[in-house]
């Protein structure tokens, strides 16, 4: 085998311990295919191996055209960013508004006190009405939980995608992220958490105090 | 026997808004002993301070959920019998049978209201 080419094979090997990237592919190929062109002339070897290898050759140059197109870099230091912002934004949102709101619900309960009883007793329903609908905002919150949760989980791939460009930054990043990732899957109770669910997927207070009532 | 009304009650949530909501629905119905934790860790450490007449928790927190609590809670022979009632989104079968299986006395799935609240204090408590 070349002796460049040998060279390249053993420092990879050595270096094993990380992902081999699309670029050092190519190289490796690159360096096989003229080592075999140079042979090729004189010992007879195999056309249809050296039109394979160049088809691979071709195919990797292509796949990293088209990644390259979707702007990886981008994807990551940009648009994800900016979406996870957006959602905090609103959950920090919503907060402020549901805190502004029972805020007055407590003021008009106050108030209420110095009432005849039916007004208050009117005004008290009202309130608790109120409170009620509040709870909107832990709904919302844990749904959007779930976003960032799909959001982090894109981010980890796109920097598998930069990582296989040779971006050592981004395969660090991702080992981090994939790390947090999997800490959150390891509570023994993570595989029955759902959060929040569809309208037609969830089940009742009913359904759950009978399935409750089964067990006495 | 009577409920007492001044007993300590202990709330646990991770968002402060579902704290507040719980605590006023709670003052509507007679009980104003509130205490409030922001996931299970802080809430045991409480419960090993002062006994509380009831637990009222949610279960999707960290670092300690709320069925890890619940766990704690009847593991530790001072506080094993303390009323515990699950308030949580999560509404699958198979969340209420595990529920249920470490201890809990009762369940409310989110949103919820207030006589709901109510009746389930009731049935865990005994009529007020």
């Amino acid at each position: 085998m070349d002796s460049s080419l040998n060279k390249q094979m053993n420092e990879l090997r050595t270096a094993c311990d990380r992902n081999v990237s699309l670029a050092e592919i190519a190289d490796i190929v690159e360096s096989v295919l003229k080592g075999l062109e140079s042979e090729v002339s004189g010992s007879g070897v195999d056309i249809g191996v050296v039109g394979e290898l160049e088809a691979l050759s071709e195919a990797i140059k292509s796949a990293r055209s088209e990644l390259s197109a979707l702007s990886p870099e981008d994807i990551r230091n940009e648009h994800i960013p900016a979406a996870t912002n957006e959602l905090d934004a609103i959950v920090l949102a919503t907060e402020v508004a549901t805190n502004s709101i029972m805020e007055v619900a407590e003021d008009i309960e106050k108030i209420s006190e110095d009432l005849p009883p039916e007004a208050q007793e009117k005004l008290n329903d009202a309130v608790v009405r109120i409170f009620e609908s509040c709870s909107f905002q832990d709904i919302t919150g844990q749904r959007i939980t779930k976003v960032v949760q799909t959001l982090k989980i894109i981010e980890s791939e796109v920097d598998g995608v930069l990582s296989a460009f040779g971006d050592d930054v981004a395969r660090e990043r991702k080992k981090n992220l994939d790390a947090e990732l999997d800490s959150s899957s390891e509570r023994a109770d993570e595989q029955i958490l759902h959060g929040p669910q569809s309208e037609g997927e969830a089940s009742s207070q009913d359904d759950i105090d009978k399935l409750l009532a089964s067990f006495d | 026997m009577a409920v007492d009304m001044k007993m300590p009650i202990l709330i646990v949530d991770d968002y402060k808004t579902m704290l507040r909501i719980v605590r006023n629905l709670l003052k509507q119905v007679g009980f104003e002993n509130v205490d409030e934790a922001a996931d299970g860790g802080e809430a045991f450490n409480k419960m090993k301070e002062k006994q509380y007449g009831l637990v009222i928790s949610d279960w999707n927190m960290e670092p300690v959920t709320g069925i890890q609590l619940l766990q704690q809670v009847r593991a530790d022979a001072n506080m094993k019998d303390t009323p515990f009632i699950m308030i949580t989104a999560e509404s699958k079968t198979e969340n209420v049978i595990a529920a249920k299986g470490a201890g809990v006395s009762n369940y409310i799935v989110k949103p919820f209201n207030a006589e709901t609240l109510k009746q389930k204090l009731t049935a865990v408590l005994g009529a007020f």
